[in-house]
């Protein structure tokens, strides 16, 4: 679907923004410029509210990065638990450093924080599905799923 | 021997979430059917009675809290569960939502009732994608069987920021925001969302109502500590034997806790720290582990029982390392609204940064101390007041381990 379409499904919910925000990036991973723009336009704000918006939350991303984002929870249980050795994993499968995307654009890595999996650590999400007590033996067969 | 105690958990295993009939089967929905017939005041009072103190953090009575929404005069009111659960190490609401999301949605509806709203919203951390469906299955259910009449709930979802937990954030966040905290007062009961009185309760909160209402005030008081009775919903990360979860009368101890429940420290190690309520809770040494869990007996020894997350450290552990990645959390994590936290926050993990790394003296520790008491006192919301805790707890229990990492 087009962004302009995606947005527009949210214009009659006050308040929507942000649901249409989430929708748009299911879509291109990120927020383009001209979808803040669009939603500024279709959510009655002055564009710069609406960047405000897409930049205040950890999920959203005004830059373009990888489709399929991988989160990594650096809080205090996961960091204790090695979160370390699961960031250092990741890093030498993909081949990029934290907070890039690989270079096909397949692949985004970010730091999160604690994402409510606290049971099972380390955790990380891909697109929001966590995964439970990672280890850097478990990284390629996750990191597969999505090859 | 402490004894586990499942009110909010009640359900756990014993239903399929996704099914209002086994729901209604171990007597769902028949406390909404007894309050909705009662008068709202004696309903309100029986909540009152119960002494049932928010499981969000703060511990503010929740009948109190109803009462000033029902009172208040206008033409459309809110109801919100705060389902954003983003102190780390804590996944209790998630639990409660997963497998019991119509005792969310009764509680709910009761307090909609007493209130007398008719539009209500569900805020789920951005982190939690698998729960929309969940719940929306739900409310569908209760809506088809008509059960709930004149109340309507929407799924809302955050987008990761930890500040969105705090209520008037949450409810600029609902209105499409920044989620950046609001002066108070005015507070959520009198103008809340689109200033309309509002009342925002935690999702233990709520899912303690419905038991509460078909035992009585009176009964839910008597259990555990009189000034914070009930039970609490703990879960346990760090270093202990059994990761998991445990609910259990605020009487409890933390050593219970940590050793009954949760089985003691794994490699015949010692213990060395907890920390209790979160990352913005106190780290606790063991010469006070026999406190009770409850709100005001965590106060008295400088803790703070938060969400009920209890992080273990063992012997091994480096606390100023943790206590530094923590730092770094509330740096990340601040709205950045007002200076004390934001510049607060900074400054604080540049400076545990420095001591971490060897690199800090005697004056950096006493120049946290001076920073965390300003900070605790100057910052609008609770993150910034809260954030200076782990380092000024640590510094105090743990000075050791900070003077043995100094040039
Ligand atoms: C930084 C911050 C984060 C918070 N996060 C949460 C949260 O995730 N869940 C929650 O229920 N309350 C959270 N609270 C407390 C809420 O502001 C509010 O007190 C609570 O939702 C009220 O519900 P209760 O009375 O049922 O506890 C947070 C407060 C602060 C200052
Ligand atoms: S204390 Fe921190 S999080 Fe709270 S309003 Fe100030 S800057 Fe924002
Ligand atoms: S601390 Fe990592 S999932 Fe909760």
């Amino acid at each position: 679907m087009d962004y302009k379409d995606i947005i527009a499904s949210y214009a009659s919910k006050p308040g929507g923004i942000i649901e249409a925000y989430h929708a748009v990036q299911k879509e291109l991973s990120y927020l383009p410029e001209e979808a803040v723009a669009e939603a500024a336009r279709v959510f009655n704000l002055p564009v710069s509210d609406a960047y405000g918006v897409a930049t205040f939350y950890s999920m959203f991303s005004v830059t373009p990065r990888g489709k399929n984002v991988i989160r990594i929870c650096e809080s205090a249980p996961c960091h204790v638990a090695g979160a370390a050795q699961v960031i250092a994993a990741l890093e030498r499968e993909l081949g990029i450093k934290m907070g890039e995307s690989t270079a096909d654009g397949q692949f985004a890595l970010e730091f999160a924080e604690c994402v409510g999996q606290c049971q099972a650590t380390p955790v990380i999400t891909i697109n929001r599905k966590p995964y439970l007590d990672v280890s850097p033996a478990t990284v390629p067969t996750i990191l597969a799923e999505y090859k | 021997m402490a004894e586990e105690m499942r009110i909010v958990l009640r359900n756990y295993g014993k239903i399929d979430p996704l099914k209002i009939d086994d729901y209604i089967a171990q007597g769902g929905y028949k406390s909404l059917e007894k309050a909705s017939s009662m008068d709202k005041e004696a309903l309100i009072e029986e909540v009152r009675k119960s002494n049932l103190r928010g499981r969000g953090g703060a511990g503010f009575n929740c009948g109190q809290k109803w009462s000033f929404a029902y009172k208040a005069d206008a033409d459309e009111k809110y109801v919100i569960a705060n389902a954003d659960e983003g102190e780390p190490g804590t996944y209790k609401d998630r639990l409660i939502m997963e497998n019991d999301p119509h005792t969310l949605i009764e509680g709910m509806a009761i307090c909609a009732y007493a209130i007398g709203a008719t539009k209500g919203f569900i805020y789920l951390r951005g982190e939690y994608p698998q729960l929309i469906d969940v719940l929306n299955t739900a409310i569908a259910q209760a809506k088809e069987k008509g059960i709930l009449k004149s109340f309507d709930i929407e799924v809302r979802s955050g987008a990761g920021a930890y500040v969105c937990g705090e209520e008037t954030a949450l409810i600029e966040s609902i209105e499409g925001k920044r989620g950046e905290p609001r002066f108070k007062p005015p507070y959520p009961p009198s103008e809340g969302l689109w200033m309309k009185p509002t009342i925002v309760n935690n999702i233990e909160t709520f899912a303690s109502i419905p038991v509460i209402i078909e035992k009585g005030g009176e009964w839910y008081a008597s259990i555990g500590v009189p000034s914070y009775p009930g039970t609490k919903v703990f879960t346990l990360t760090g270093d202990v034997n059994n990761k998991t979860f445990v609910e259990v009368p605020t009487n409890t101890t933390i050593r219970e806790i940590i050793y009954q429940f949760g089985g003691g420290i794994p490699g015949g190690k010692k213990f060395k720290a907890v920390q209790i309520g979160g990352t913005s809770g106190a780290f606790i040494p063991d010469s006070l582990l026999d406190t009770p869990v409850a709100f005001d007996n965590m106060s008295a020894i400088g803790a703070t029982l938060g969400s009920g997350a209890v992080l273990v450290l063992d012997e091994s552990r480096d606390i100023v390392d943790v206590t530094t990645r923590i730092a770094k959390f509330f740096e990340h994590e601040s709205c950045g609204k007002c200076a004390p936290c934001r510049e607060g926050t900074a400054r604080m993990h540049e400076l545990m940064q420095l001591v971490n790394s060897g690199k800090g003296g005697q004056q950096d520790i006493e120049l946290m101390q001076k920073l965390g008491n300003v900070m605790s006192i100057a910052c609008l919301c609770g993150l910034g007041q809260a954030a200076p805790a782990p380092v000024l707890t640590t510094i105090k229990h743990f000075g050791t381990d900070y003077n043995a990492k100094l040039m």
